[in-house]
């Protein structure tokens, strides 16, 4: 069989803000870019972000990137790499002027600059009177900027793969990134793609549990492909419970809502987070926030029959604010639960929305592991951006509104990175076969008939053993459990089978090819979640509840070889101010 | 619950047919949306094929025609439908497989709205700035998920799918046109200003009907038109 081939200079695979925004920097600096994507790029999951895009732009309240930084490294829980939050920070107001030269659509204020709203643990001052710092298209700003970026990209000429499903990455023995094996959903045919560098922007694998915010699609398909070149993931036990899921069905209500002046109340109508975060209130960060709500419910003041969720109410706000600035939740809200927020409360619960961890990067998006001389030697040819990868400008929790920036900063900065490496790179490395033959046979096992397992149930069952037994609050005993049904099941999907066997369009091997994604995604996640013993950010022990500086002030690396467990240091050190100090997080 | 699909498989399908599905009442929960059920369904048969992503309406996957009208399965509350439930792709689309379709010409014509901001003049350092009023006049256009419903469901669409640029296309140049920021108004317009590509538009409102956002692609058309007369005089 003659294999289709393409080359490029550049490949990324993933068409979400992080993938476009490293694209439209590529072609404009004219190198020959690619991107691969599953699904059309405007449907890539950028497009479901809300609240909107931290840059200390202060066009509402006084503010300096320094206050942007030290509330991230405080969010993060003192695990952020503080070299890459100052990084970030620094660079977001130019990344929110350009995105706004791009088109995007942001709201405005009677001026005429952007608007900006309150999010939570957002702070002047270091930590003193909340900050307004959330760049905002009413709340569609992620629909706003990832159709800005496409559309910037169809100008600039972009290449794009669409609904191409990537495989695997290509690797020779010198451990060189050539480019990925894909194939075409439309007709299943398997195609090469050789690039010089190959940048990964494949998102977050939210679907590794039952209730979440996410797309469907979010799958951890490229966290997955780095971890089977042997590449580990950092940090992965710090997954991001959003406050407010819609409860029992997990659609998002951006914190937008509290930036707004929304509050949440239990059964006696107590605003209850000014017992958690006597300051913040509502805007404590997400953690201490989804943390309170499930405290709640389970000390039984949660609302409801089954007492089994908080209110969030926005009464108050009035229709006009509602209409105006949150007209896109009120919609969710309306269409899920009949409920319209002008005139009753939300029921809300935490659900899960954001992995924190991913494939280790420094602040120039190269992929980087423990090879021969320091834990953070890169792999050449192989970039990572956004929320498949893990910089790690998020740390222990993220705050809210900093996703978008991630996505944008490092997109642009593995791009640049990129364009450096091609001047000095020109040629592309000989095809290595036999990482090409394994993603065929990757491929090929699909083909198998006979009896075995479907696929959906066992999906189920993953995502139900994650809930329970990684959720929230989490102990040694439990997880170990899930260890072990996890391996049972990984077993059984080893043995699965799908009944359509169909070149055309075949959606049920592009779910089968997932599954085997979210089974690494969730393996990693609970094996790391079972070694970190202290309590930190998202990651909340009953059996170790405090933090442990001492022992913990370090980065997790899970291995997909033996589901070993390796640490590295924390970049304490800032690029030209002074660290900030692990302290006591109060909010 | 009984669904009547469309299914068609290019590889083993001579012609298309429709197969009858029925959803156990046991599994039929309160709240649930069409594309729920259509997971479940395709547990039953893993050959059933369509698109899906983000489950709550803003990426633009699934839309169908659903017992007659476009829309998009995963906000289409299941109890608002009258059983049998049937479930046809896109009419005036390419059928590739079941309920998915070709949308190639849907984004060739998307394209060839050109919907990108120009803007050539000198970058400041900042934001460009934008009155709130202006800005209010991207409202009911930007929020285009290009679901496809609206120019699926257009008769001028569908007889002239390769000259008349479709509601979805329009709106999109209709939202380029209003920013205050873009300065290829007068090209915008002149590339629209033919007997097909905007003209073409008859006024048939089922766009505005379909539009699962709730837009009005016909009220932005008919903006285009008052902003081309207002030129021509």
């Amino acid at each position: 069989m003659t294999l289709t081939t393409r080359k490029f200079d550049a490949l990324i695979v993933g068409a979400g803000g992080a993938g476009l925004r490293a694209a439209l920097q590529l072609s404009n600096g004219d190198a020959r870019v690619a991107v691969v994507s599953k699904v059309f790029p405007t449907r890539s999951h950028t497009v479901a972000a809300q609240g909107g895009v931290n840059a200390a732009l202060a066009n509402v309240l006084p503010d300096s990137w320094h206050w942007h930084m030290f509330d991230t490294v405080k969010g993060s829980d003192y695990l952020g790499d503080q070299d890459a939050i100052e990084y970030m920070c620094r660079a977001a107001p130019k990344v929110v002027y350009e995105l706004e030269h791009f088109g995007v659509p942001f709201s405005r204020l009677e001026e005429g600059n952007i608007y900006q709203r309150a999010f939570g643990g957002q702070s002047q001052h270091f930590g003193k009177e909340q900050a307004a710092r959330t760049c905002a298209a009413a709340d569609r700003t992620g629909h706003a900027i990832l159709h800005s970026l496409y559309q910037q990209n169809l100008r600039a000429r972009t290449h794009f793969f669409d609904e191409y499903f990537a495989i695997d990455l290509i690797k020779d023995d010198s451990g060189h990134v050539l480019g990925v094996i894909a194939f075409d959903i439309l007709s299943g045919e398997p195609i090469v793609i050789e690039a010089k560098t190959t940048l990964i922007a494949t998102g977050g694998a939210g679907q590794i549990f039952r209730t979440n915010t996410n797309a469907l699609s979010n799958t951890g398909d490229g966290m997955a492909m780095a971890l089977r070149a042997g590449v580990p993931l950092e940090d992965m036990e710090f997954v991001q419970f959003h406050p407010t899921g819609i409860a029992g069905r997990g659609m998002l209500i951006t914190e937008g809502a509290r930036g707004e002046g929304g509050f949440l109340i239990n059964d006696q109508g107590e605003r209850f987070m000014e017992r958690y975060a006597p300051n913040a209130k509502d805007l404590a960060s997400r953690d201490v926030v989804s943390r309170a709500i499930a405290i709640e419910v389970r000390d039984g003041r949660g609302c409801g029959r089954n007492k089994d969720h908080a209110l969030l109410d926005l009464r108050h706000l009035g229709a006009d604010t509602i209409m105006k600035k949150l007209p896109g939740i009120r919609e969710v809200s309306m269409t899920f639960l009949g409920v319209d927020p002008i005139e009753e409360p939300i029921p809300v619960f935490p659900t899960c929305h954001y992995s924190m961890g991913g494939i280790p990067t420094n602040r120039d998006g190269q992929v980087v592991v423990p090879m021969k001389d320091t834990p953070e030697d890169p792999v050449p040819g192989l970039y990572a951006a956004g929320e498949a990868a893990c910089v790690s400008v998020h740390g222990a929790n993220r705050l809210g509104g900093n996703s978008l920036l991630d996505i944008l900063v490092f997109g642009r900065a593995a791009a640049n990175h990129i364009l450096d490496f091609l001047n000095d790179n020109r040629h592309h490395r000989p095809l290595h076969q036999d990482s090409v033959d394994q993603a065929l046979a990757r491929l090929a096992r699909w083909d198998r008939k006979g009896e075995g397992e479907a696929v959906e149930p066992l999906r189920r069952e993953l995502r139900k053993v994650m809930e329970d037994h990684c959720g929230v609050f989490r102990t040694a005993e439990v997880m170990q459990e899930g260890v072990t049904r996890l391996h049972k099941l990984r077993e059984r999907i080893d043995n699965a089978v799908i009944r359509d066997h169909s070149r055309t369009f075949n959606t049920a091997r592009v779910e089968a090819m997932e599954l085997e994604n979210l089974m690494d995604c969730a393996m990693a996640t609970i094996v790391s979640a079972l070694g970190r013993e202290e309590s930190r950010g998202a990651h909340s022990r009953m059996d170790f509840t405090d933090r442990d500086d001492g022992r913990w002030l370090r980065h997790s690396l899970y291995s997909l070889q033996d589901d070993a467990m390796d640490y590295k240091p924390v970049r304490t050190q800032p690029v030209t101010v002074e660290s900030f100090p692990p302290k006591e997080r109060v909010y | 619950m009984e669904f009547s699909i469309y299914r068609f498989n290019p590889e083993t399908d001579s012609a298309p047919y429709m197969q009858d599905f029925t959803l156990g009442d046991d599994l039929v929960e309160p709240g649930m949306m069409l594309l729920d059920a259509l997971l479940l369904l395709k547990e039953q048969d893993d050959s059933l094929s369509f698109r899906r992503s983000c489950q709550h309406g803003v990426c633009g996957s699934d839309g169908m025609n659903i017992n007659g009208t476009n829309g998009l399965a995963c906000i289409m509350p299941l109890k608002d439908l009258k059983a049998p439930i049937v479930l046809r792709p896109f009419p005036g689309m390419p059928v590739i497989r079941d309920l998915i379709v070709d949308m190639e010409n849907f984004y060739h014509q998307y394209r060839e709205a050109e919907p990108w901001l120009v803007n050539d003049s000198p970058e400041p350092e900042v934001e460009r700035l934008q009155s709130p009023e202006d800005r209010d006049q991207l409202d009911g256009l930007y929020e285009c998920i290009l679901c496809g419903c609206c120019s699926a469901a257009c008769p001028s669409y569908w007889w002239n799918p390769d000259r008349f640029l479709g509601p979805a296309a329009l709106l999109q140049a209709a939202r380029f046109i209003q920013d205050s920021r873009d300065e290829a108004t007068e090209e915008r317009l002149e590339r629209l200003d033919d007997a097909y590509r905007l003209y073409r538009c008859h006024g048939i409102m089922n766009c505005t009907q379909v539009c699962p956002k709730g837009l009005n692609p016909a009220k932005a058309i008919g903006d285009i038109r008052r902003t081309m007369l207002k030129r021509s005089v």
